[in-house]
C-alpha cells in the first residue's frame, strides 16, 4: 500500500485511512458531514497526491496530446487547463483527465490514481519518437483547497501571488505559497470555488500545515475521500469507475461538451462521430429518491412495471440538500426531468424521479 | 462518546450489537464502536414489525451512513415486541446516544437462556482489541 508524503499528518489529525487505488488515503477526519459542510460554507483542504501526473514536452507534444483526448487543447491558451475524456477506438472512456497547457510544447496531464498504470504507458507509447514523456506522479504532491474561503486562506498562507482572485476558472500559474514553489490552478472537484496546488512531494507537509494554520480562523477542515465523493456528486462531477468507464461513452454520460469532433482526428473520434449521428439509447441522469431509501452504486433501476431498465452508478445522501440523490443510466425515453421510476434497494422498490443537475450549484 | 466505550450492564455480539435485558425483553442497539465505524447515520430501515419472529444472526434491518450500508442482525431468535419509531425521523439518535435513545428493537427471546450466551463486556472488549489488530 503506497502512502502520500502527508501520511503522518493524516494520522496525527486522527484520520481514518482506507485503501484506495493502491494508496492508503484518509476517508474522513472529523466526519463526512462536518467536512462536507466546511467546504460548502468555509474551506476544506484535501490531499489528492495519489492522482497521476504525466508530462509531455517537446515539439510534438501538442499533436500527441491532441491525438489522445476528446477535448480540443489547441483551443486553450498557455496557462489554461481543460477537462477532457480519453477514449479508446470504440469511443468509450479510458479515463477522464485535466490537461494543463503550459505552452504548445509543454503539457501536464492529470489522471485518476486508479488509471495511472494504464494511462502512463498509453501516453508514453503515443509519445515515442515524437515528444518527451515523463511520469512525474512520484515527485508531485497535489492539494486541493476548496470552498468560499479558499482564496482568503491561500492569501493568508502568504503567497507571492496576491492577485490569485484574478486567476480565472481553469487557469493556472506558478507561485510560491508559504515558501513552497507550487503550481496554483483554479480547479477542483467539489462544485465550490477554490484552487489545486501542485507541489514537490517532500514539500507537501509544510504546505499542508501552513494552509491549515492559515485557514483556522475561517473554520478550515481537512477533508477526506468520503466528503470528496458527496461534494462531487452534488455538483454532478463524474467519478471514473462509477459513473463512467470503458463501457460508457462521453455523450451518454453527459460529457458531450468535452467532445470536439469538428474536423479533428483523435483516438475514438470515428466511433464518437457515429454515436453522435444517432439518438442516444440511454443517458446518465440525476435523480432524487422520493421514498425512504438510498440508492447505491450497482443498484438496478426499474420502470413503473418493475422491469430492470438501468443501473445506479452513484448514490448517497446529499448533506447540503438533505435528500438522497443519485446518478444512473436510464433509457432516453425515461430520462426527461420529472420522470418517475423505481430503485431496487436490495429487494425493496423505492420511488425516485429524474431531476435537474447539478443537484447543487454554488451561489454566484 | 468514545468509540471504545463498553457498558457492563448488557451483552454483545461480534457484529457490534448490544442486547440489554429489560424484564422479559432484550433491547437491541449497536455499539459506540459500530457507530464510529459507520460515521454519520442517515437512514435506518427496520424490516420487521411488532409480532414478527426474528432469527438469531439473520438481518432484521439495515443501517446506512453517508458512505455505507450495514445489516442489523438479531442477537437471538424471538418475537419483536417494540420498535424505536423515533429513528425513522431522527436516525442521528444512533450517533448521539447509541447506548440509549438509539436503540432499535426489543425482542422477547424464544429461549431466555440465549441472551446469557452472548458475549459479556469483557469478551466484547477483547473482540474489539482483536479486531483493531
Amino acid at each position: 500500500m503506497r502512502k502520500t508524503s502527508l501520511h503522518d499528518d493524516h494520522v496525527a489529525l486522527g484520520a481514518r485511512l482506507v485503501p484506495f487505488a493502491g494508496w492508503e488515503m484518509p476517508v474522513q477526519y472529523r466526519g463526512i458531514a462536518v467536512e462536507h459542510r466546511a467546504v460548502r460554507e468555509a474551506v476544506g483542504l484535501f490531499d489528492v497526491s495519489h492522482m497521476g501526473e504525466l508530462e509531455l514536452t517537446g515539439k510534438g507534444a501538442l499533436a500527441v496530446v491532441d491525438s489522445l483526448i476528446t477535448n480540443d487543447i489547441r483551443r486553450a491558451v498557455d496557462g489554461q487547463a481543460m477537462y477532457t475524456c480519453a477514449c479508446n477506438e470504440r469511443g468509450t472512456i479510458e479515463d477522464d483527465l485535466i490537461v494543463y497547457r503550459r505552452s504548445d510544447e509543454d503539457f501536464l496531464v492529470v489522471c485518476n490514481a486508479s488509471n495511472r498504470s494504464k494511462m502512463a504507458p498509453h501516453f508514453e507509447r503515443a509519445a515515442a519518437g515524437r515528444c518527451t514523456f515523463r511520469d512525474i506522479s512520484d515527485d508531485t504532491a497535489l492539494l486541493a483547497l476548496q470552498g468560499p474561503k479558499a482564496l482568503a486562506t491561500l492569501k493568508a498562507a502568504g503567497s507571492d501571488f496576491d492577485a490569485v482572485g484574478e486567476l480565472a476558472t481553469f487557469r493556472f500559474r506558478k507561485a510560491t505559497v508559504a515558501g513552497v514553489p507550487c503550481t496554483v490552478a483554479r480547479t477542483g472537484y467539489t462544485g465550490e470555488d477554490g484552487v489545486e496546488l501542485f507541489a514537490p512531494w517532500a514539500r507537501a507537509p509544510e504546505l499542508f500545515r501552513a494552509l491549515l494554520a492559515a485557514g483556522r480562523s475561517y473554520g478550515i477542515e481537512p477533508v477526506g475521500l468520503g466528503a470528496r465523493d458527496t461534494l462531487r456528486l452534488e455538483a454532478r462531477l463524474s467519478l471514473y469507475g462509477n459513473d463512467i468507464d470503458d463501457t460508457t461513452n462521453p455523450l451518454e454520460a453527459g460529457l458531450g461538451w468535452t467532445v470536439k469532433l469538428d474536423g479533428r482526428t483523435f483516438l475514438g473520434s470515428e466511433a464518437l462521430t457515429r454515436v453522435k449521428s444517432e439518438p442516444l439509447p440511454r443517458k446518465l441522469v440525476g435523480f432524487e429518491m422520493r421514498g425512504r431509501g438510498i440508492a447505491r452504486h450497482g443498484y438496478p433501476l426499474l420502470d413503473a412495471g418493475g422491469t430492470v431498465v438501468g443501473t445506479c452508478t452513484s448514490g448517497s445522501p446529499s448533506p447540503t440538500l438533505g435528500t438522497n440523490i443519485g446518478l444512473g443510466y436510464l433509457p432516453a425515453a425515461l430520462s426527461a426531468i420529472g420522470t418517475g421510476f423505481l430503485v431496487d434497494c436490495r429487494g425493496k422498490s423505492i420511488e425516485a424521479a429524474v431531476v435537474q443537475t447539478p443537484f447543487y450549484k454554488r451561489p454566484s | 462518546m468514545s468509540a471504545t466505550e463498553i457498558k457492563s450492564d448488557r451483552k454483545y455480539t461480534k457484529d457490534h450489537e448490544w442486547a440489554k435485558t429489560e424484564g422479559d425483553e432484550l433491547v437491541v442497539g449497536i455499539t459506540a464502536f459500530a457507530v464510529d465505524q459507520l460515521g454519520d447515520v442517515t437512514l435506518i430501515s427496520l424490516d420487521v414489525k411488532v409480532g414478527d419472529a426474528v432469527e438469531a444472526h439473520k438481518a432484521f434491518g439495515t443501517i446506512e451512513s453517508v458512505k455505507t450500508l450495514s445489516d442489523l442482525f438479531a442477537p437471538v431468535s424471538g418475537v419483536v415486541t417494540r420498535l424505536n419509531a423515533a429513528l425513522e425521523k431522527e436516525p442521528e439518535l444512533v450517533n448521539e446516544d447509541p447506548w440509549g435513545k438509539g436503540w432499535m428493537v426489543a425482542i422477547r427471546p424464544n429461549a431466555p437462556a440465549d441472551a446469557g450466551a452472548l458475549l459479556d463486556a469483557a469478551a466484547y472488549g477483547a473482540h474489539l482489541t482483536e479486531s483493531a489488530h
